[in-house]
């Protein structure tokens, strides 16, 4: 056994031995460095997972030597490995940007304490992606929304209260929907390894119950990805936590729902359900659509910079949800690479929000005008991050759509009407960055408001600017994202790779 | 007594619903907890049902003795969990409402919403 055999279990458990050091060493300055130790560790041990895994294979990682199904195991595929890059990469770069922004917004005294639950967070939502057992994917997405909640809490207006009380809520009534739904698949079959439930849950006879815990577990985690018309608790919750917070959170954590979504659903109930498919895309088609419209009509009426960026998310991601419900290679590598590109997108653009809130102390986007003259590098990071969302070329939102346009046509005259729509959606995506842009670029500040002419601190700026850029990579660049979400797909349906 | 039979799992489902109507229909965030309480307790129930057999008692293997019924232990364990999960939500969900009812003065949602939006 080489350290290299155990890099599956050291991914998660980094983040969790590295939690309580946070929480003990309250040195000044100290939790920020270990919580960015451990997550850029992380980090690391995933990108290594993901280098090995392009090609295919399945690693799987049997818990204490105890074999499948008696033990837990830890499953990592090439869909896992970049959900795991994507998650860990978003936790250090809103660290690393947050050095400044969280000092300014959360105190001194409770900083061990806030930074402990970061790396918590992080390591629920790395366990979610990696594990190959039903009950310990609640277990982890317990660790990692109790965490969140604290994060949350942290804002600095008394607000972020009031929205963490119903994330709150939401939150446990969707993971208590999975779980309940787990027990289902757990009567019928007797097992809650996702391997063999998949194996199993085939030969089931009665498919009555089987129905009853693909609605429970599919309900379940619509609530926690925030898939319309369950996104209620989102809007509020990004604008209120902390700055650095909404980075992390709007970058990773719905998508880690909607990831084990599409594992599930895909390798426990498309084997089992007939006509499970056409269920799916009844399912996640019309919510997916609506999504597009209200979260970008929505968005266009927004005045708050923060909660416009939350609509919006609550569009994209009904984007992922139309890639979802198109059961094709092609319409889940458009899923999984949106997955990835969004999270980069909106991650960049949340930072530059940061960047605005610390000069202008509001996010309000009528008093923004000037922005673009104060501070030039802020704005530009900030519509080049527009241009992704609206999907525009040389973007990695482009990319992302390009593969769902392609799957979309493959699927007769209601993909005709998806490409349609997608296409009416980025228009939509247009009119919000474009009100944003006007604002801060064409309209002069308002003679009573205080000047601002400093651009953003550059502990801030650099982060930012090193997120946008990796954006511009990887859309020049597709080979990894696009390589590594084609097998992710490939696995999931159960193809030839 | 086919229906006798499954009477948990009716108590699981009221119970259930209980919880949900609480958590939907009150808007004081104490008594809006307690029904997300009684929506988890319904799971627990749900699980404990599952692993109960006619007769079954503790996995303990004895010596000489040989035809003993077992309940499945692994609900159990799984439950425990959930219950640890549980408490920790309800812990912390309390430990927001007392800093709601200090920042706000109340936990009325209809007022704290009334205040937001004059604020």
């Amino acid at each position: 056994m080489t350290l290299y055999d155990q890099l599956p279990a050291l991914v998660v458990a980094v983040l969790l031995f590295t939690a309580p050091i946070a929480y003990m060493l309250r040195l000044h300055g100290f939790p920020w460095f270990v919580a960015t130790a451990g997550v850029v560790t992380s980090f690391a041990v995933a990108c290594s997972l993901a280098a090995t895994v392009i090609g295919g294979e399945t690693i799987i990682y049997e818990m204490g030597g105890w074999p499948a199904p008696y033990g837990i195991v830890l499953s990592i595929d090439a869909l896992s490995a970049l959900m795991a890059m994507l998650i860990t990469g978003a936790s250090s770069a809103a660290l690393i940007f947050g050095y400044k922004s969280l000092a300014d917004e959360v105190g001194e005294e409770i900083a061990p304490a806030f930074f402990a639950a970061w790396l918590l967070c992080t390591a629920g939502l790395v366990g979610m992606v990696v594990s190959g057992d039903a009950f310990n994917i609640f277990v982890f997405m317990e660790i990692s929304s109790l965490s969140t909640y604290v994060l949350i809490s942290a804002g600095p207006d008394r607000r972020a209260l009031i929205s963490t009380y119903r994330y709150i809520v939401m939150g446990t009534v969707g993971a208590t929907f999975y779980l309940i739904g787990v027990g289902f698949l757990y009567m019928v079959t007797g097992t809650l390894n996702t391997a063999d439930l998949a194996a199993r849950v085939g030969q089931v006879e009665d498919i009555r119950l089987v129905l009853v815990a693909a609605g429970f577990v599919s309900v379940g985690l619509a609530v926690k990805a925030a898939i319309f018309p369950l996104h209620s608790w989102m809007p509020n919750a990004y604008t209120f936590a902390p700055n650095a917070v909404t980075v992390f959170i709007a970058a990773a954590s719905t998508k880690v729902s909607l990831y084990v979504l599409m594992r599930v659903d895909y390798a426990i109930f498309q084997n089992s359900i007939a006509n499970h498919d056409v269920q799916l895309t009844f399912f996640l088609v019309p919510l997916g659509v609506l999504a597009l419209f209200s979260g970008s009509m929505l968005a266009i009426y927004e005045k708050n910079l923060k909660r416009l960026l939350a609509y919006s998310s609550v569009a994209q991601i009904g984007y992922i949800a139309l890639g979802i419900s198109m059961t094709s290679v092609a319409g889940l590598t458009g899923a999984i690479v949106h997955m990835f590109n969004h999270g980069l997108i909106k991650g960049g653009m949340f930072m530059a929000v940061a960047c605005l809130a610390i000069r202008y102390r509001t996010v309000n986007v009528a008093n923004l005008a000037g922005a673009g003259r104060a501070m030039p590098w802020t704005m530009a990071a900030f519509v080049i991050g527009g241009l992704g969302l609206i999907g525009v070329p040389l973007t990695p939102g482009f990319i992302s759509k390009w593969y769902l346009v392609l799957a979309a046509l493959n699927e007769g005259w209601l993909g005709a009407l998806l490409v349609a729509i997608i296409l009416f959606s980025s228009l939509l995506a247009v009119i919000y960055v474009w009100k944003v842009i006007e604002v801060a670029y064409f309209r002069e500040p308002r003679s009573n408001a205080v000047p601002v002419t400093e651009e953003a601190p550059l502990v801030m700026l650099i982060p930012t600017w090193i997120v946008v850029l990796a954006g511009v990579w990887i859309a020049l660049d597709t080979g990894m994202t696009v390589g590594l979400a084609s097998v992710g797909a490939k696995i999931l349906l159960g193809a030839a790779l | 007594m086919e229906v006798l039979g499954l009477y948990n799992y009716f108590v699981f489902a009221v119970l259930l619903m209980v919880g949900l109507y609480c958590i939907l229909a009150r808007t004081n965030i104490i008594k809006s907890l307690i029904g997300l309480t009684i929506f988890q307790a319904a799971v627990f129930l749900l699980y404990i049902s599952m692993d109960k057999i006619d007769g079954g008692t503790a996995p303990i293997i004895l010596e000489g003795v040989d035809d003993q019924i077992f309940a499945n232990p692994l609900p159990q364990v799984l439950i425990l969990t959930a219950i640890v999960v549980g408490i920790s939500t309800t812990a912390l969900a309390l430990a927001v409402t007392v800093r709601i009812k200090e920042a706000y003065g109340t936990i009325e949602e209809d007022k704290i919403q009334e205040m937001d939006r004059e604020t």
